[in-house]
């Protein structure tokens, strides 16, 4: 077991500290996070994109005091991207200045070449080497794992069960403290069982009102409160089909709502009116279908959101 | 509340004393027959949960449970019922299994009843064609007007068709003439030379075979090109052995690989035809992927495979599961390849309820009503452009 300090004792303890930096965990999220240090297991945190999946290991970074290291997955990812890779110029270097100083040895000189200076770490590597401080382990965000191709996923596996990688020329580097991972996954892709066993799940969902209302004023502390208050309302009545009337392609997570608040902020007003939030409307729906849709419905979601309690 | 489970439970579960791995493991297996896949390896991550969040406090138990023993959002209501059914002393609801049709087999059913009118097979009433012309009418005429000596022909061109082999690109590189710089070998290279770069060595990668999964529909509808489709599923099988995955669906999912795996293609039909529980029952398609999913394609069958569903889309009941069931194969499967023979005739408009919930996840829709559109159905599956 890690040694405690008073933020990370406890679940509530977390959640504390969290919000002290800005992140609202309800408290699921914070008892996830919590025995995912305890434990030293992976969170796999999956939910629609922009619920706060990646701000997340941020905001735990923070709490820890530690390093955040990020490995953005995409198609066709492979070892030399995520693991290491040698660092071939340098060692071509090494050779040349070997020769010219009158070398001999050619077993000497190979040994030298495969040593860990001329090793490049990436991520995962970084990951396992950055940790020091049992109390404050790095934080490893392997984000959106579903865009990376199915092999990639027993790579995965492979690194997140003992946290170790061996490296055929060097031998297995294994991590001294092994760092905080967590994997975030908008389902485009099933991830596979045997990954998603090592870890603890967590289904992230989109905010209720008081709490998107909360994330909104703590985000934006410069944003009137009615503005802030109409734009969570009205957040919330867009990724409901029933009060909608329609189904947009792509609803807005949290990340829209407080882009939306900004950009609304910036233009100086008070409250959501029609006039601005057709001009906004870039910030929170992306897709030209749901703009017309948006458009069509605009005064409704406005008048709705600005008359509800 | 403590960690001792309600009533609901039955008297196995229930230990003498709150002893929390043993209220665990009944959890767990509450869990298992409501279908969350509460394996060994999870319980004992929430006995380890439980080890740091204390049993005490009925939120933490859920919140440990919840985080160790779900692995999807579709875990989340069941896990929610169970709990407060286990936990909270209400009764445990399971959803009921679906229920399974009575199996007939019909190896009869191989000769298939001809349509009133398909007697002769000779389109536009003419009377004498040259051979070539007749092999052309059977290489484009609807297998259902055939007659039953076109047929047994058509037979025996289907199940001797060659198959390409599709490919995927695998993640090992091997050393080539072109690609990109290997920059390990041509350094090795330099080494043996005395530190001097005569040749770039180069890699590229390799390429694996990519599985096929070919789902034939046998429901009555769908009876006139049953047999044909199960020959190309044979000839696919052979010239793609060991990547070629066959199930038929009517009423329920039958798996056929190892049927259609004989030498002799009358001898496999037989085979096929007497595995095949349900010829000419009435379709669930919708269920029957579920079922596929769940017990073949998760676990890997349908990962990065091209998968093919033969089937016109007419289902019985509601469309909405089939959908559902049509995303789920689409985020696993690398491309879906759907074949209905009713799209071959002039004028189809995809009505049917089942198809029109599963062609926003199909990536290519082809006709496979004859010969013909078989031969471009094969080309689309080793992923060559249609003609």
């Amino acid at each position: 077991m890690r040694e405690r300090s008073a933020e990370t004792a406890s679940p509530e303890g977390l959640a504390r500290a969290l919000e002290a930096r800005g992140y609202l965990a309800d408290e699921g999220l914070a008892t996830a996070a919590f025995l995912g240090l305890e434990m030293a297991r992976p969170l796999f945190l999956e939910g629609d994109a922009g619920v706060g999946k990646t701000a997340l290991a941020a905001a735990l970074a923070e709490v820890l005091g530690s390093e955040l290291i990020r490995l953005q997955c995409y198609e066709g990812i492979d070892a030399a991207q995520a693991l290491y890779d040698w660092d071939y110029p340098r060692q071509l270097l090494h050779l040349r200045a070997a020769e010219a100083g009158g070398a001999a040895d050619p077993a000497r000189l190979e040994a030298e070449l495969y040593d860990r200076r001329f090793l490049t770490a990436r991520p995962l590597l970084r990951a396992l080497e950055a940790g020091t401080d049992p109390a404050a382990p790095p934080v490893l965000l392997i984000d959106e794992v579903d865009r990376a191709d199915d092999e990639f996923d027993a790579f995965l596996l492979e690194v997140l069960s003992d946290f170790s990688i061996s490296v055929p020329e060097l031998g297995t580097i294994r991590a001294a403290v092994p760092p905080l991972v967590v994997l975030t996954s908008n389902r485009t892709r099933e991830v596979h069982d045997a990954l998603k066993r090592r870890c603890l799940y967590h289904w992230l969902p989109h905010p209720g009102f008081e709490r998107e209302l909360a994330i909104i004023r703590r985000r934006l502390p410069g944003a009137a409160e009615r503005l802030a208050r109409e734009v969570a309302r009205a957040a919330q009545r867009l990724r409901d089909p029933d009060a909608l009337g329609g189904e947009l392609i792509k609803p807005p997570g949290v990340a829209e709502s407080l882009d939306w608040t900004e950009a609304l902020h910036r233009l100086g007003a008070r409250h959501l009116d029609a006039d601005r939030a057709a001009r906004t409307l870039g910030a929170v729906a992306k897709y030209r279908e749901d703009h017309e849709l948006l458009r069509a419905r605009l005064s409704e979601l406005i008048g709705a959101a600005g008359t509800a309690p | 509340m403590t960690l001792r489970p309600g009533p609901a439970a039955d008297a196995a579960n229930r230990p003498d004393a709150p002893d929390v791995v043993a209220a665990v493991a009944g959890f767990a297996r509450v869990l298992r027959a409501a279908g969350v896949a509460a394996d060994a390896g999870r319980v004992q991550a929430l006995v380890a949960a439980l080890d740091r969040l204390g049993a005490g406090d009925a939120r933490r138990v859920y919140w440990a449970g919840r985080l160790t023993l779900c692995a999807g959002p579709g875990d989340l209501d069941r896990y929610d019922r169970c709990f407060a059914a286990y936990f909270g002393g209400r009764a445990l609801r399971v959803p009921p299994s679906p229920p399974r049709p009575a199996a007939r087999r019909a190896a009869a059913a191989l000769a298939f009843a001809l349509p009133p009118d398909g007697a002769g097979g000779r389109a536009g009433g003419a009377t004498a064609r040259s051979a070539v012309s007749e092999a052309e009418v059977l290489r484009t005429a609807d297998i259902r007007r055939l007659g039953p000596e076109q047929r047994a022909q058509l037979y025996r061109l289907l199940a001797a068709m060659a198959a390409g082999r599709p490919t995927r690109p695998s993640r090992r590189r091997a050393p080539s003439r072109r690609g990109a710089v290997d920059p390990g070998r041509t350094l090795r290279a330099a080494l043996r030379n005395g530190g001097e770069t005569i040749r770039l060595r180069r890699r590229s990668r390799t390429e694996r075979p990519r599985r096929v999964v070919l789902l034939l529909d046998v429901s009555g509808s769908m009876a006139p090109y049953a047999g044909a489709l199960l020959r190309f599923g044979y000839a696919l099988a052979r010239s793609h052995p060991g990547h070629t995955e066959v199930f038929s669906v009517g009423t329920r999912l039958t798996r056929l690989t190892r049927a259609l795996g004989g030498r002799e293609p009358d001898a496999a039909m037989a085979a096929v035809s007497a595995a095949i529980p349900d010829w000419s029952g009435g379709t669930r398609l919708g269920g029957e992927l579920k079922e596929f999913l769940d017990r073949y394609g998760r676990r890997g069958m349908a990962r990065g495979a091209t998968v093919v569903v033969c089937s016109d889309g007419w289902e019985r009941g509601d469309a909405a599961p089939l959908g559902v069931q049509m995303a789920r194969l689409s985020r696993l499967a690398h491309r879906v390849v759907w074949c209905n023979p009713h799209r071959g005739q002039a004028g189809y408009r995809p009505l049917a309820a089942g198809m029109r919930a599963a062609l926003p996840y199909v990536d290519t829709f082809v006709a496979g009503h004859s010969l013909a559109a078989l031969q471009e159905l094969a080309t689309v599956i080793i992923g060559g452009r249609r003609a």
